[in-house]
């Protein structure tokens, strides 16, 4: 299982480490975290992990020509995709963490947004384990039960044009979008860290490996 | 729901782990490693190292032992000690670190919090606020490991700096620290009603009765303990049983 090239694109903010060794434990046989835009071009499989903000992430995504090739990849049916947290956020239309509004990845219709609390109780940033309520076809939470808990850190979420992709909602400030899945293609996003996420989170990358 | 979250403490200087008592001692306690594995096997939370000597020393974090730490944490982790610039956090999210605490610079240098949070996201900068209570009960924080004094009001100042973009609070009490006698509720419940942010109680910590009674009476989103995993018998896994049972939101 997972052989191939499985990629961790580091765009110079985050923790490709975590990620890179999660793969790894997961199964992964060839993981190689990267900024070269050529190793992108000719990766098995991509993971795009996520610390930092929308913007300072696609001003170093750009500087780097690393969203062509991302984009190439995932365009076709043959690359499987997997943005986590701000990873996921990425793949949107749009997104204004850290500065004014800006473009995203594109791979995915929809605005990334601020979590708006509706009462004292909640507080932003979103730190901690929260359930993720799945969709029962779901390929990422297969063999993971119900509500399970994963691991969330962030002050933003991805608000999708089409709800069709979500694959998992966690109930905070008024419900937000957990994870996608786009249908008929291997490209997904989760807003919490699988690779922080222990046993819920491992499985989770396993089955994204076998996607 | 979102769950309160049990948060070993580790207290690192050089390779080992040390216990602090009132900010001042280093009892060796066994390596960082072994202790990481451990709470791994157990699959607490959420740890907390932080490097008690290198901002006394004058030191950067020993990114390259934090790296070595990370490659074995999988669950989420926060550092701090010793972080003074931007590089510093960027360096210490690149070898694993989910996110960075800031104390003695944040104090000298503000705009630290703010230009992190610009770059990194305000979720991964924590602002660490080490306060004293005098003997006539007013509180003031203390920078370099609870050194020295600041003039500041640990209220004030958490409102100062969720306000700058630090996205939690990690509140400990020097007083209490390593005392087991319990958190000082009041300076918790104080800070987490002047900010929206998160915030991870710590300091004094001896029972998990000490955790509920924290949780009860003030809105801390996290409770952080060192001594009573480190030096007793009690586990972060028995602590959630036990405040299951009083109607606290655990994992488990």
């Amino acid at each position: 299982m997972a052989a191939g090239l499985t990629v961790v694109v580091d765009y110079g903010l985050c923790n490709i480490d975590s990620m890179a060794r999660a793969l790894e434990e997961c199964g992964a046989k060839n993981v190689e975290p990267t900024r070269d835009p050529r190793v992108v071009a000719r990766a098995d499989r991509i993971v795009l992990p996520g610390v930092g903000t929308f913007s300072a992430a696609m001003r170093n995504l750009e500087a780097w020509r690393l969203i062509e090739p991302i984009r190439e990849a995932s365009a076709g049916a043959r690359v499987p995709f997997l943005g986590a947290c701000l990873g996921m956020q990425l793949m949107a239309g749009s997104g204004a963490e850290g500065g004014a509004a800006r473009p995203g990845l594109g791979l995915v219709e929809g605005e990334v947004v601020r979590l708006e609390p509706r009462d004292g109780d909640e507080r932003v940033p979103h730190i901690g384990w929260n359930e993720v309520t799945a969709r029962a076809d779901s390929t990422l939470f297969a063999g993971i039960r119900d509500n399970a808990d994963f691991y969330f850190v962030h002050s933003y979420h991805l608000r999708l044009a089409d709800p069709a992709i979500e694959s998992g909602r966690t109930n905070y400030c008024g419900g937000f979008t957990a994870a996608i899945e786009m249908p008929g293609r291997a490209i997904f996003g989760a807003q919490f860290h699988p690779e922080k996420s222990q046993r819920n989170g491992f499985r989770l990358l396993r089955n994204f490996l076998a996607a | 729901m979102l769950k309160t979250r049990i948060i070993p403490t580790l207290l690192l200087k050089g390779l080992g782990l040390v216990k602090g008592k009132e900010f001042d001692s280093g009892r060796r306690v066994g390596a960082a490693l072994q202790s990481i594995r451990v709470y791994n096997l157990r699959e607490v939370d959420e740890l907390v190292l932080l490097d008690i000597a290198a901002t006394p020393a004058g030191a950067r974090p020993d990114f390259r032992e934090i790296d070595e730490l990370a490659d074995n944490c999988f669950m989420p982790m926060t550092v701090g000690g010793g972080v003074r610039s931007l590089d510093d956090i960027r360096d210490l999210l690149a070898v694993g670190a989910d996110k960075v605490a800031i104390n003695t610079a944040a104090l000298a240098t503000p705009e630290l919090i703010r230009s992190g949070a610009r770059e990194f996201g305000a979720q991964c900068i924590v602002a660490a606020i080490d306060a004293r209570r005098h003997e006539d009960g007013r509180c003031e924080v203390f920078s370099h490991c609870g050194r020295t004094a600041t003039g500041r009001d640990p209220v004030a100042w958490a409102k100062e700096v969720a306000a700058l973009g630090a996205g939690e609070i990690l509140l400990t009490s020097i007083d209490r620290d390593g005392t087991m006698r319990g958190y000082d509720v009041d300076l918790v419940r104080d800070v987490a009603a002047a900010v929206d942010v998160p915030v991870i109680a710590s300091g004094g910590c001896g029972s998990y009765a000490h955790m509920a009674e924290v949780l009860a009476r003030s809105r801390a989103a996290a409770v952080a303990a060192a001594a009573i995993f480190h030096f007793t018998e009690q586990t972060p896994r028995e602590a959630k049983d036990y405040l299951a049972a009083r109607g606290v939101k655990v994992r488990r």
